[in-house]
């Protein structure tokens, strides 16, 4: 995502230093801020920045993107506890961050399920805990700095959090940071209690946001706090349409999803007139409507929309479908056993993880017991026979890798049918809530259209979007899929690769559009594959069953259908994974 | 306690709204799953109910909060004695969060007591708090297996059974199950879809008048809270005698044959799976009647429920893109007409 071709980077700057001070002037509100772009001296400046802008005192901390449930909420202190002879409740980072700021680095790599947590702590202002034998709630207010590290186009910050933070600064090919100088943040946050914002402006902000095509209302908020606190940072109590400009430029454009046309916001905001008389002040501002008014800020967000919008739209997508899959892409192998599924007798040995507070708890009615039977000891008496150990479920559920070949000889032959075919195994796999992962080539590459997820709703609309037309890079979509089946492998689950193709490869992994060597590429990929032992078959979808497709299966060890005209429930049981 | 987002001062989400109150009208109707965008305020209005919900009458110092007025349903303890006090409570209304342990949940060993005094008590969980009340999880699609599968086992029989270390407690655990989440996250398993009687999506509001209500709203609230509260209390005063007044009418709406029947032939032209969701889209119709001062429950009603009743019990086709709302509408106009 760090490549796209955003506005200059003197201009980012400036913004960025500009949304330190407004974040370090409501931290709450506005909730903090994701840092795009690898680490450097420059995104260091600016958190140093941040962190001294903040009065006095207040804590800063960190937040490791590998964090635990209990060290984020807080959880049993084991020496505490074992010290004391009862349970001891140990402050998690949440709770302990109050009033102050979290520095959350590679942010990307967080979990889906940590993040909710996160998220949900954010919403409340509260650390909620019930885990351990511990229920408690401590505040937790606090800003939240996320740094977003990702290389890759499917690495994203969960969309949970980036949703919940105002700014969005993209640090990449920044040189320096630009100067600012605030003081008496106290003061600034004293006077934003009193600014106030004219009902066009709030109106305007709202629109423009719609125009951006943003469908999330926390955006709308962010903007018209950012605006408000632009206002203190200016000195004056009452909301200009400048400072609004300046708010959406910070907290509107970098979450736009489509380019407002020039005349949209008349547009947009026309039917609303006539059958909405909005209550409040509204008539005695007559100095400019809010039409104007929303052309006026969307001329301040325009420049510094990011110039290919529609692809970064796409990339976007992409990269939130890795996170919301429930980040089985960043499961690194052995890091994860699976989901907590309960906790059993047995010795804490082997790797398994000792769950202290049910041994505790079966320890605990023999105490008496146990301390008279051996006088002179004191403390908590636990004993092997004590021992409970957390158990994982393994995730083995079945992942459906389709690679679908969208090229101009398939795509004119049999795409409808293709798309037909992969949604019947895709109905089927929504029962057994298996997992999906959608792979086209064309043209001259294969392409992750949707990394290994649960949700249907992005498989269909992914797959409604397949473009079809050009080359056939079968090498390559051989290739990609064998990376996917190797991830989803090593996360635990067991792929199951459905390769959708005439098998008429004419482009080679290179590129190069040379039939001999497209071949050859493709029949050393299939070998390839055939070598990792995936379960794989293929969906012959051209006309008539073609040679190339059943040799394809051959060099795959794969079980070869071809695609019929129409399919009966007996063939489509063929389908039907393991 | 940081203040809540009053109820009424939500704006649009209206059929959210409705479907909430539906529920505290008549808690028999199970549940409610809200499935939609993110931040359109699913969790505000369920926190919010909290606020607006009537008293309800529970004997004092019972964990489990036991109506002192149906014997059936109260706790072992409660049932034995033959005179109870009795206190006015508000219904509780209890969050899950996410990274709930078992424990927590169903309740466990007290610990401090087993270690400093060597005594066995068994310390209530979340079950036992959120008994007659609501039981919320927000993120419900992100909840841990053996969570979800232990909360539809409570949530069919209305008992938690709790058989761990010596400990052997049952106690009545009847709530209201709600559970919001974005359905982009995942999807939920269809055993426990199936539990929630009505379901609802969320969407963004399309158009600008209401968001400028709800950001405006939101600003004035976050500003300063107690005033926005004060300037909402009418208003929720309002709806929490309409809610009394509902359930005290609930019992006296009649439901006709013939809306029986309709009802009937409507989920059989879905083809809606099992009898759970004719009794829900039953039981919503007559709830909404109750609510809006209706003697008998009509067509209307039934027109208006369809939707949250059926919705999530249409047998899906994934790829379908038509939406379960558009396939009920046609349904609808199908069996009634136009």
């Amino acid at each position: 995502m760090t490549s796209l071709p955003g506005p200059p980077p003197d201009l980012r700057s400036a913004d960025a230093a500009l949304a330190a001070l407004l974040l370090a002037i409501d931290p709450i509100g506005l909730g903090g801020a994701v840092l795009r772009g690898a680490g450097g001296p420059v995104r260091d400046a600016w958190i140093s920045r941040f962190r001294d802008l903040l009065p006095a005192g207040s804590h800063v901390g960190k937040l490791p993107a590998y964090v635990a449930a209990d060290r984020l909420l807080g959880g049993l202190d084991v020496p505490a506890t074992l010290s004391a002879g009862r349970p001891m409740f140990e402050k998690g980072i949440l709770a302990t961050a109050d009033d102050g700021a979290l520095i959350l680095n590679s942010a990307e790599r967080l979990e889906t399920d940590k993040a909710a947590l996160i998220a949900a702590a954010m919403d409340s202002g509260e650390a909620a805990v019930q885990r351990d034998g511990i229920s408690s709630r401590l505040p937790a207010r606090f800003a939240l700095i996320a740094c977003d590290e990702s290389q890759a186009e499917d690495e994203a910050v969960p969309s949970a959090l980036a949703e919940r933070l105002a700014f969005h600064l993209d640090f990449s090919d920044m040189m320096s940071l630009e100067g600012s100088d605030a003081s008496g943040i106290d003061t600034l946050r004293k006077r934003m209690a009193f600014t106030t914002v004219p009902a066009e402006i709030s109106e305007a902000l709202c629109t423009s946001a719609i125009a951006l095509g943003i469908g999330s209302l926390r955006a709308g908020l962010f903007a018209l706090k950012a605006a408000r606190a632009l206002a203190a940072l200016r000195g004056h109590n009452i909301v200009t349409a400048e400072d609004a400009a300046v708010a959406a430029r910070l907290v509107l454009a970098p979450r736009a999803v489509r380019f407002p046309a020039a005349d949209q916001p008349e547009e947009a905001a026309e039917p609303q007139e006539p059958d909405a008389p909005a209550p409040d002040q509204d008539a005695q501002n007559d100095n400019s409507s809010p039409g104007e008014m929303t052309e006026l800020i969307l001329e301040a967000v325009r420049p510094v929309l990011p110039k290919g919008l529609l692809e970064a739209l796409d990339m976007a997508v992409l990269a939130q479908s890795a996170k919301s899959g429930g980040g089985a892409l960043s499961a690194k192998a052995g890091t994860r056993r699976g989901r907590p599924a309960g906790k059993r007798k047995g010795d804490p040995r082997n790797g398994a993880r000792l769950n202290l507070i049910e041994t505790l708890r079966t320890a605990a009615p023999w105490q008496r017991l146990r301390l008279k039977l051996a006088p002179g000891r004191t403390g908590i008496q636990v004993r092997r026979e004590d021992f409970r150990i957390n158990r994982y479920k393994q995730r083995n559920e079945t992942t459906a890798v389709f690679v679908v070949d969208a090229s101009g000889s398939a795509a004119l032959q049999r795409m409808a049918e293709a798309k037909g075919a992969v949604e019947l195994i895709l109905a089927d796999c929504y029962v057994r809530r298996d997992r999906i992962a959608l792979i086209s080539f064309r043209g001259r590459k294969a392409e992750v259209l949707l990394p290994p997820t649960r949700s249907l709703q992005r498989a269909r609309r992914s797959l409604a979007d397949l473009p079809g037309g050009g080359g056939t890079p079968l090498g390559a979509a051989i290739d990609q899929a064998a990376l996917i089946a190797d991830q989803v492998r090593r996360g635990g689950g067991k792929p199951l690769l459905v390769f959708l193709t005439d098998g008429r490869g004419n482009i080679a992994r290179d590129g190069t559009a040379d039939r001999a060597a497209a071949l050859r590429d493709a029949a050393e990929a299939a070998r390839a594959l055939r070598v990792q032992g995936f379960r794989t078959m293929v969906i012959d979808i051209s006309a008539t069953p073609s040679d190339a497709a059943r040799q394809l299966a051959g060099n795959m060890a794969a079980t070869y259908l071809p695609l019929p005209m129409l399919m009966p429930a007996a063939s489509l049981a063929r389908f039907r994974p393991p | 306690m940081t203040a809540r987002y009053p109820f009424s001062a939500i704006a649009g989400q209206d059929e959210l709204k409705q479907a909430l109150l539906l529920t505290a009208v008549d808690p028999l109707i199970g549940g409610l799953l809200a499935f939609g965008d993110r931040g359109t305020g699913k969790s505000t209005a369920v926190r919010a109910l909290a606020a607006l919900l009537p008293k309800m009458r529970a004997t004092t110092g019972c964990a489990y909060h036991c109506d002192p007025g149906s014997p059936d349903a109260q706790c072992a303890a409660c049932r034995k004695q033959a005179q109870h006090k009795v206190r006015s409570i508000p219904i509780p209304v209890v969050d899950l969060p996410l990274g709930a342990t078992e424990d927590r949940v169903i309740g466990a060993l007290d610990l401090e007591r087993a270690l400093t005094k060597g005594e066995k008590a068994f310390e209530p969980g979340l079950l036992a708090q959120a008994n007659r009340g609501y039981l919320y999880v927000d993120e419900v699609n992100l909840l841990e297996d053996h969570i979800v599968d232990l909360l539809l086992d409570v949530a069919a029989s209305g008992e938690n059974v709790v058989e761990r270390e010596g400990l052997s407690i049952r106690h009545p655990a009847r709530f209201v199950l709600v559970g919001s989440g974005n359905p982009e996250e995942g999807e939920l398993r269809p055993q426990l879809l199936d539990r929630f009687g009505l379901s609802v999506e969320v969407r963004t509001p399309g158009d600008v008048t209401t968001w400028v209500d709800i950001v405006k709203r939101r600003e004035s609230f976050e500003r300063d809270p107690t005033a926005f509260l004060a300037q909402w209390q009418k208003a929720e005063d309002k709806t929490r005698r309409r809610i009394t007044a509902a359930r005290k009418r609930l019992n006296d709406v009649a439901v006709p044959d013939d809306v029986l029947e309709r009802a009937a032939e409507l989920c059989i032209h879905l083809k809606t799976d099992g009898l759970r969701g004719q009794l829900t889209l039953m039981r919503a119709a007559r709830a909404l009647a109750a609510f809006e001062g209706a003697k008998e429950t009509g067509i209307v009603h039934l027109r208006r429920m369809a939707a949250p009743a059926l919705r999530h019990r249409l047998r899906r086709n994934p790829l379908d893109e038509t939406g379960s709302a558009t396939r009920i509408d046609r349904a609808l106009a199908e069996v009634f007409g136009p």
